[in-house]
């Protein structure tokens, strides 16, 4: 019940956040120079007044801004999303729909190999505080922090496809003969096109998530509790996973909700770099086509993803914590 | 007890190796972009297409670029924009958001509500692609993408400094000073702000960081600082074209951004360090 | 006897390694093979593949092998019958009439006839029609279908590039066209074509995969597969090249002078450079008060050096241009004023016009006004991209600022060239075969979206580009077009750059590749890759 009432709460915010992102989205837009139609409607220099008139009148360009607003959110809710100005014209949605799978993908991934990594890691550090291994992966954790994703990915590249020629250096699969290939070749072709930008996209998240993981571990290993089940005799082992780590694992859920925005935000970055047909190369694409109709598309999509991420990330907490469960109380 | 405050302050600087490597590389990248006139060897957009390519020599230790321009000077020179652009952006970042957290703190209510939605749907979207979003309206130039980081980039600060207040104005002192007749303003700026400094400072220390990364990530893909402008970002973007060739090129701007960034990381955990008791103790 | 072995290999390598068709042919009695696919880079996807409304270079490529045009180029760029076997032209040189080959079919078994011809000529002469290419069919009379075989037409006054025109663009299956509204065809993404290959695929953004046309009248390709990998970054590509997943690309000029000398690299692939078909400008939109003084721009010119940018960005592998033809055409004027590099010179010419610095501040000013401008260039082309820092650094020490400003392809071209929203642009031209230049130097070109697009108007040029495509006679010709590129060398409305050379790289597997004036791609059907050396095996 406590769940359910706190779920209801976590969803009824959404919305005043949903319509925020549409009307930040909507405001950019119209900071472009003249109307989104101008662009279109230049294209065509066959194009009169009259007609110029009446496309105005179909998008809807000549109503107050607030109806314009309202007509564009009502077209978002199907999905809608206008048409793409490059000489393919494709409904912006369509452009969209085939490259966001490819991005998920690639961003779930990456955060598999966040948790599976830094968790450990960070869990490590805290237990053995001021070890070698601690201060070790200190540094690491600085210097994975500070590196630029898109140089890593260069010296990977550089290191993996150039000069070992281990792994391929751009797309999703290889192209000649993949279409013949059996099932599990296939997978196999993918993980090997997907090893390094998984790699490159994970690395700042990884060495934020298992700093925080620490810092988390060390002030959970502080408290009475712990310092009562060691009294008690506990075995070392266990005092850690099963007591400390349960609980040091929540504020690292709310962090894993946080940080959904900056690793979608690196897909532009590892998309372009290594050639993925993902949503980041669209939003790259079309930055430099200036296809706008495209790019607020993006946009939107984008942060709702993120608000869907934040979501989880909220559940996944809630679903944790005894306490919210049994209060239905938000945190923080 | 100020000056108390101060000497355990710095006593537990001082004592954090990673923080004062931290203030000695962020000295010594300040210094550098300062004096890059006086220390680049060369002018950084001298062309000498007899030279192109070369690999580091002592004539130029990181080496020539495509247009035979000496890489060290470009790396010089290429400071003081990653460091005019981090400073600039964190500064227009920090007083956004110093003010929207310090109103939405103090006057608390629907306006605390409605600047925390905001801060929640800022939160939203991935910075890059917002920035992106709007530079592709806006024409890429170096002042742009300042501004563009910067207003992507206050609501951190906005809820460190809410957080503040909120816990700032039921104090004593804050009491006194409205029971002595000091106005909302007055309050609100020489009584609870210099308060609130330390926790601003450590994030926007850690803030010029990732706006030095954002604009690097910017160049790097072509929509940020322009040439022939050096930038560590686009001079990666020449790095990657010749991968193969010629290694310096990606190598060092990149390593640039690495230490600076590193450098002012590390100076603001070890600046939060030593300004929170807490954390002190461990 | 190891020694021996030794040397027998040797011997094989030497002969695998001797250049051309002979050597191959002698390796391989049997002739030619069939089968395997060669993969080729390019940077950008095609938009469209109706050629008449495609105007990027990749659109054409793939077109080009989907529909010929009635006549075409040989290797040693004389014309030749295609889909027409012959053609006459009349005594007055105002009729041409082709007498198209009997039994070629399009892709759907339908009869290729003059029916075609005439549709496409019909269609691309419609004003209806969104086509750059209209021009040189807007000359004509009267054109028409006597028979089945026969198509005729009748220009108004003699016109020299008149068979040359008919090389390309025109041939369309007017059966699945005919009454329909050509920008909304599906024939722009799924072409029923005539030529050696045929779509098979086509993946945007990634891939264009072409098969072959096994009707095709003069024999179908020996290849099976021309697949075109649509690769953005030139880096990657090489990287894919090396990698094994690309069989043949342009190199840049360094890729080609520091990247190729690798044992692996010599034993797989083979390299060819010849001057390319193109130049590169500097254009002035000559409608800015900046440009308008003939001085100014000459001064620009003699503030630029040539050489250093030739290598700087072409690392030696072009020529500098003096004007817009490339210095082996027959057509080419050796005598024009040249530009050698001459800062004082330059500076001279800009005081003359009034630009001094008179503030001081290093840059010259004229009215209070700074002398500075911004040069356009399209994103992704480095060499353009160095041109333009080079450019931008030498003007500076003539006082003049420059800004530089890449801009993605589309947009460079829908949003700044054809809306004339730039100051100067560098910009390539690729060169046909005929000296005509009416299209981009004729003050009656100075539209929106037409090619004249710096706004250029001199009156002896314009009459002498009219006289030019109206005259037949060589001699004549080429003191028409002479005189052209003295007037333009002298006005410099555009500062002519270089001619690039063509660095193409090729798997070592192909055979039958033989360089020519015409470059290496014009016999691509009748490369073969012996059974033995075969790398993609088609199901």
């Amino acid at each position: 019940m406590g769940f359910l009432l706190f779920l209801a709460k976590r969803l009824l915010v959404l919305i005043p956040t949903f319509i925020g992102i549409t009307l930040i989205s909507f405001v950019v837009m119209h900071l472009a120079p003249g109307e989104p139609m101008t662009i279109q409607a230049d294209f065509n220099p066959k194009m009169t007044p009259e007609m110029r008139e009446r496309l105005r009148a179909q998008y809807g360009l000549d109503k107050p801004l607030m109806v314009q607003y309202a007509t564009w959110l009502k077209g978002l809710v199907r999905l809608d999303l206008g048409r793409s100005f490059s000489a393919d014209r494709r409904p912006v949605w369509d452009k969209i729909k085939e490259r966001l799978p490819v991005t998920i993908l690639i961003n779930l991934l990456s955060m598999g190999l966040i948790f599976a990594v830094a968790i450990p890691l960070g869990v490590r550090s805290a237990v053995k505080r001021g070890s070698a291994f601690d201060h070790m992966s200190t540094v690491l954790v600085f210097v994975g922090y500070a590196a630029p994703s898109f140089w890593v990915a260069l010296l990977l590249m550089l290191l993996f496809g150039v000069k070992l020629g281990w792994l391929p250096i751009s797309g999703l699969h290889s192209m000649m003969g993949y279409g013949e290939m059996a099932g599990w070749e296939k997978a196999l072709d993918w993980a090997r096109h997907l090893v390094l930008p998984v790699l490159v996209s994970s690395i700042g998240g990884l060495a934020g998530l298992s700093r925080y993981m620490r810092s988390s571990m060390l002030e959970v290993l502080r408290q009475d509790y712990i310092t009562t089940a060691r009294a008690k005799g506990l075995p070392e082992k266990k005092v850690i996973y099963r007591h400390a780590l349960r609980n040091a694992l929540l504020p690292v859920i709310t962090i894993l909700g946080l940080s959904v925005p900056a690793l979608i935000g690196g897909s532009v970055i590892f998309e372009s770099i290594f050639a993925i047909p993902g949503i980041g190369q669209l939003m790259w694409k079309s930055v430099m086509a200036r296809d706008y109709p495209v790019l607020m598309g993006n946009l939107v999509i984008v942060s709702v993803l993120t608000l869907l991420g934040n979501l989880l990330a909220d559940i996944g907490y809630a679903l944790a914590d005894p306490r919210i469960r049994a209060q239905g109380e938000e945190g923080g | 007890m100020a000056s108390e405050a101060q000497e355990s302050f710095w006593s537990g600087f001082r004592r954090n190796p990673l923080a004062v490597s931290g203030l000695a590389l962020v000295t010594v990248l300040a210094a550098v972009a300062l004096a890059a006139p006086l220390i680049a060897p060369y002018d950084p957009s001298a062309i000498d297409t007899f030279h192109i390519l070369e690999p580091p020599s002592l004539a130029h230790p990181c080496g020539t670029d495509t247009l035979g321009r000496d890489c060290l000077s470009r790396l010089i020179y290429g400071a003081r924009i990653s460091l005019f652009v981090g400073f600039v952006a964190v500064g227009i970042a920090t007083a956004v958001g110093t003010v929207l957290g310090a109103v939405a703190g103090f006057y608390g209510g629907w306006i605390d509500t409605a600047i925390m939605r905001l801060v929640d749907v800022m939160l939203c979207f991935p910075t890059i692609f917002l920035i992106m979003a709007v530079i592709a309206f806006l024409e890429p130039s170096i002042w742009n993408i300042m501004v563009v980081i910067g207003l992507t980039g206050w609501m951190g600060v906005a809820r460190l400094v809410r957080a503040e207040f909120l816990s700032l104005k039921g104090r004593d002192f804050v009491l006194a000073a409205r029971i002595s007749g000091a106005s909302n303003a007055r309050i609100l700026f020489s009584h609870i702000l210099p308060n609130a400094i330390a926790p601003v400072l450590v994030a926007a220390t850690l803030g010029v960081g990732n706006a030095i990364l954002t604009e690097s990530a910017l160049s790097f893909l072509g929509i940020g600082v322009q040439p022939p402008t050096p930038s560590w970002g686009n001079m990666l973007t020449e790095g990657k074209d010749n991968l193969e060739i010629a290694w310096w090129l990606s190598l060092y701007p990149g390593l640039a951004i690495l230490i600076t960034v590193l450098g002012y990381n590390l100076l603001g955990e070890g600046l939060r360090d030593a300004l929170d008791p807490r954390s002190r103790r461990e | 006897m190891r020694w021996m072995a030794a040397a027998a290999a040797f011997v094989v390598v030497l002969l695998l390694q001797a250049p051309g068709a002979a050597a191959a042919a002698g390796l391989d009695p049997v002739g030619p093979d069939y089968g395997d696919a060669i993969v080729v880079g390019s940077i950008g996807d095609a938009s469209n593949l109706i050629p008449m409304l495609a105007s990027d270079a990749t659109s054409h490529e793939i077109a080009g092998y989907i529909y010929p045009g009635l006549v075409k180029y040989d290797k040693d760029l004389n014309l030749v019958g295609e889909l027409a076997k012959g053609w006459e032209i009349s005594e007055d040189g105002l009729t041409i009439t082709f007498h198209l080959r009997k039994g070629v079919r399009w892709e759907d078994g339908e009869e290729f006839t003059s029916a075609d011809v005439l549709y496409g000529f019909e269609t691309i002469t419609d004003p209806k029609t969104p086509t750059a290419y209209a021009g040189d069919f807007l000359e004509v009379k009267k054109a028409e279908a006597p028979d089945r075989y026969t198509f005729r037409v009748t220009y108004k006054e003699p016109f020299a590039p008149a068979l040359s025109s008919w090389s390309n663009v025109v041939v369309l299956p007017s059966h699945l066209l005919k009454g329909k509204e050509i920008t909304k065809s599906p024939l722009a993404r799924h072409p029923v074509g005539i030529g050696p290959f045929r779509l098979k695929e086509w993946k945007s953004q990634e891939r264009i995969v072409l098969e072959a046309n096994p009707g095709y009248y003069d024999g179908r390709p020996y290849l099976d597969r021309y697949v075109m990998r649509i690769i953005p970054d030139p880096a990657t590509m090489f990287l894919e090249l090396k990698s094994g997943g690309l069989d043949w690309m342009g190199l840049s000029p360094i890729q080609y002078s520091r990247q190729t000398d690798t044992r692996f690299f010599k034993e797989n692939f083979k390299k060819y450079k010849y001057l390319s078909f193109s130049y590169t400008y500097l254009g002035y939109n000559l409608r800015s008060p900046l440009f308008k003084d003939k001085r100014v721009r000459q001064a620009i010119s003699y503030a630029i050096d040539k050489e250093e940018i030739i290598r700087g960005v072409l690392l030696g592998y072009g020529v500098a241009a003096t004007g817009p033809y490339k210095p082996d055409a027959w057509y080419y004027n050796p005598h024009v004023r040249r530009y050698p590099y001459d800062p004082e010179r330059a500076r001279e010419l800009l005081e003359e016009a009034g630009w001094v610095d008179r503030d001081g501040d290093g840059w010259l000013d004229k009215d209070g006004r700074r002398f500075s401008f911004t040069i356009i260039t399209n994103q992704g082309n480095s060499l353009r991209a160095n041109t333009a820092q080079i450019i931008q650094y030498r003007l500076k020490q003539v006082g003049i600022e420059v800004k530089i400003r890449p801009i993605e392809w589309t947009a460079f071209i829908n949003d700044f060239i054809d809306k004339r929203r730039f100051e100067a642009v560098i910009l390539g031209w690729t060169l046909g075969q005929d000296p005509d230049l009416f299209d981009i130097w004729h003050s009656s070109k100075t539209g929106e979206k037409q090619l004249n697009f710096i706004g250029y108007s001199n009156p002896e040029v314009d009459r002498l580009l009219v006289e030019g495509r109206h005259t037949f006679a060589r001699e004549k010709r080429k003191r028409i077009y002479g005189r052209i590129q003295e007037i333009l060398a002298e006005e410099q409305p555009y500062t002519f750059l270089y001619v690039p050379m063509a660095l193409p790289v090729i798997h070592r597997r192909f055979r039958g590749i033989e360089p020519a004036p015409a470059g290496i791609s014009y016999n691509l059907i009748r490369w073969w890759v012996p059974k033995a050396e075969q790398r993609y095996i088609m199901p």
